[in-house]
């Protein structure tokens, strides 16, 4: 299954590194990536495939988002099926 | 990105974190007609069996689809055969079935059970009166049971002997739960027209000529139309409509999503999505603020009917295609104590019952949550009861009331329930008597379906 990762927060060095570290860590593998900086703010929108997931899909959404309060982020990971359903017909 | 747009995906975070998007229930349907029993003891327990068996994951399943799509599912709900159906074969006291029901829905960690119903539109048949008379006692001791009462359809037109029972036991409600904000009252609902596939509550029972066992799903979203309509403070009225279109198709989508989910996770046929707005006593998740965004200085100012009735229309127009079955109530719901912007134009004396009733003509689904004078008499209750129905037997839609007599309360006053349900202020109400005629009994007759003017 494809998940959508999405990292809002303060534009600092090592966003991108720590965030596809966790997801290294724990199998999850980077499929696109789309990053732009808005008015000082970093904004990255990942597209990951959970196949090889060592924990289950709900399990790390939680996981990425406190890790994301620890770094001052705003991290979200979703079904991909969400953003499909709601956006194409 | 692969194949998702940046704009796309942040739209539908923002909707969910700041607009209140949620799916409001995923309602499990599941038949009790296998369950009767000439005695009732033993039907109780297959009741009880039955739910428990069929449930089991129901709570567990929401929980992860919303932790894996990142979309809050506030209620995980059940509903059942009416069980006057039941107790038409069994006899005994009808709340052994309620309190059946109420140990059920705590094993499965349910929020609400609805179906404590009876269906009286044309006459009562054997059970029904029995049911309907113990609907006090049975919501009195049980948290989760909703009940509801279909007096009256487009078809059969209105039984008014139901109706004058129906105002004294919405009193005998509120009386018996008077310490308690008079909590019956607002798990008890009078249906014209009630629909057999309604995942939402109170009014929620499993029709008879549905499957065994069905995921109904409800949506709401009040707060994402209004951002939308936010965005555009100078459009026409078609563009307005328009938006709401759009939006509404976009919720909808999720409503499908889920319920799909579900279903499958489940291994239960999908029933429904209900195309609703239902809003919320938080802030930004309003009904009566998407009408006043459309340009009025408070709900229930003039204008306030046309208004919904465009987003009503509106919102079924831009559901039903995104789902491949719709069904349920589906429309904006106007509950007035579950509805910031509604008890604030309460209070302020703006919004007025006669301008609700007004607005039921044009929305699902009535009267609903709706604090009146503890001192209300039963036959205004039913002549509020009887005027409502008359609406939704003349337009072939369904009407509900979901009234409470505040006891001890006068306007100015309220009840305060918290969670979903909120706070309600008590309106005032015309008690000029209609108690000859609510006592006068037998059938409002059915409605010509021709010459419609």
């Amino acid at each position: 299954m494809r998940a959508v990762i999405t990292v809002v927060g303060k534009d600092t060095v090592g966003i991108f590194a720590k965030v596809s570290t966790f997801c290294a860590e724990r199998n999850v593998n980077i499929l696109g990536v789309s990053q732009t900086i808005l008015e000082d703010m970093f904004c990255m929108m990942m597209q990951v495939s959970m196949d090889d997931c060592d924990i289950p899909f709900g399990e790390f959404a939680d996981a990425i988002k406190s890790y994301g309060l620890e770094n001052d982020l705003v991290i979200h990971a979703m079904h991909e099926d969400i953003f499909n359903s709601m956006h194409r017909i | 990105m692969i194949d998702l747009n940046t704009a796309d995906i942040l739209e539908t975070i923002h909707m969910i974190d700041e607009e209140h998007l949620d799916i409001r229930t995923i309602t499990m349907g599941i038949s009790l007609l296998d369950c009767a029993d000439s005695d009732i003891d033993r039907a109780c327990e297959r009741i009880y069996e039955k739910i428990v068996r069929k449930a089991e994951h129901l709570v567990k399943t929401g929980e992860d689809i919303e932790r894996e799509y990142g979309i809050p599912i506030i209620n995980k709900r059940i509903s059942v055969t009416p069980i006057a159906m039941l107790l038409a074969a069994s006899g005994g006291d009808p709340v052994k079935y309620a309190k059946a029901l109420e140990r059920a829905a705590k094993e499965v960690g349910a929020n609400y059970l609805g179906g404590y119903s009876a269906l009286v539109q044309k006459g009562f048949a054997a059970g029904d009166e029995a049911l309907i008379r113990s609907i006090p006692e049975a919501l009195t001791v049980t948290d989760h049971v909703c009940s509801s009462v279909n007096i009256g359809s487009t078809k059969a037109g209105i039984n008014m002997d139901a109706v004058a029972l129906m105002g004294q036991i919405i009193r005998e409600c509120a009386e018996k739960t008077a310490d308690r904000e008079c909590v019956a009252a607002s798990k008890l609902v009078v249906f014209c027209n009630a629909v057999e596939d309604n995942p939402f509550m109170a009014g929620a029972f499993h029709g008879a000529g549905e499957a065994d066992c069905v995921i109904n799903v409800g949506v709401s979203g009040p707060g994402v139309v209004r951002t939308a309509l936010a965005k555009m403070p100078d459009a026409n009225i078609t563009d307005i409509a328009k938006a709401v279109k759009r939006t509404a198709f976009k919720i909808t989508r999720v409503g499908q999503l889920v319920a799909t989910e579900a279903s499958r996770r489940l291994d239960v046929p999908f029933g429904i999505v209900d195309l609703s707005l239902a809003p919320t006593p938080a802030v930004g998740d309003s009904v009566a603020h998407v009408l006043e965004e459309m340009g009025l200085e408070q709900c229930g100012a003039a204008g306030t009917t046309a208004c919904l009735a465009l987003l009503n229309d509106a919102v079924k127009k831009g559901g039903v295609m995104a789902s491949s079955h719709v069904g349920g109530l589906s429309g904006a719901f106007i509950p007035v104590s579950e509805d910031a912007g509604m008890i604030d134009a309460a209070k302020s004396g703006c919004l007025t019952i006669e301008k609700l009733e007004a607005m039921t003509a044009v929305c699902s689904v009535g009267l609903d949550m709706i604090a009146v004078p503890g001192d209300t008499p039963a036959d205004v209750l039913s002549g509020i009861i009887a005027d409502e129905a008359a609406i939704g037997m003349v337009n072939s839609k369904t009407t509900a009331v979901r009234i409470i007599p505040a006891i001890g309360k006068q306007p100015g006053e309220e009840l305060e329930y918290g969670g979903l349900f909120g706070s309600a202020p008590i309106m005032p109400v015309n008690t000029a008597s209609p108690a000859k005629f609510i006592a006068r009994g037998g059938r409002i007759p059915a409605p010509l379906q021709s010459l419609k003017n």
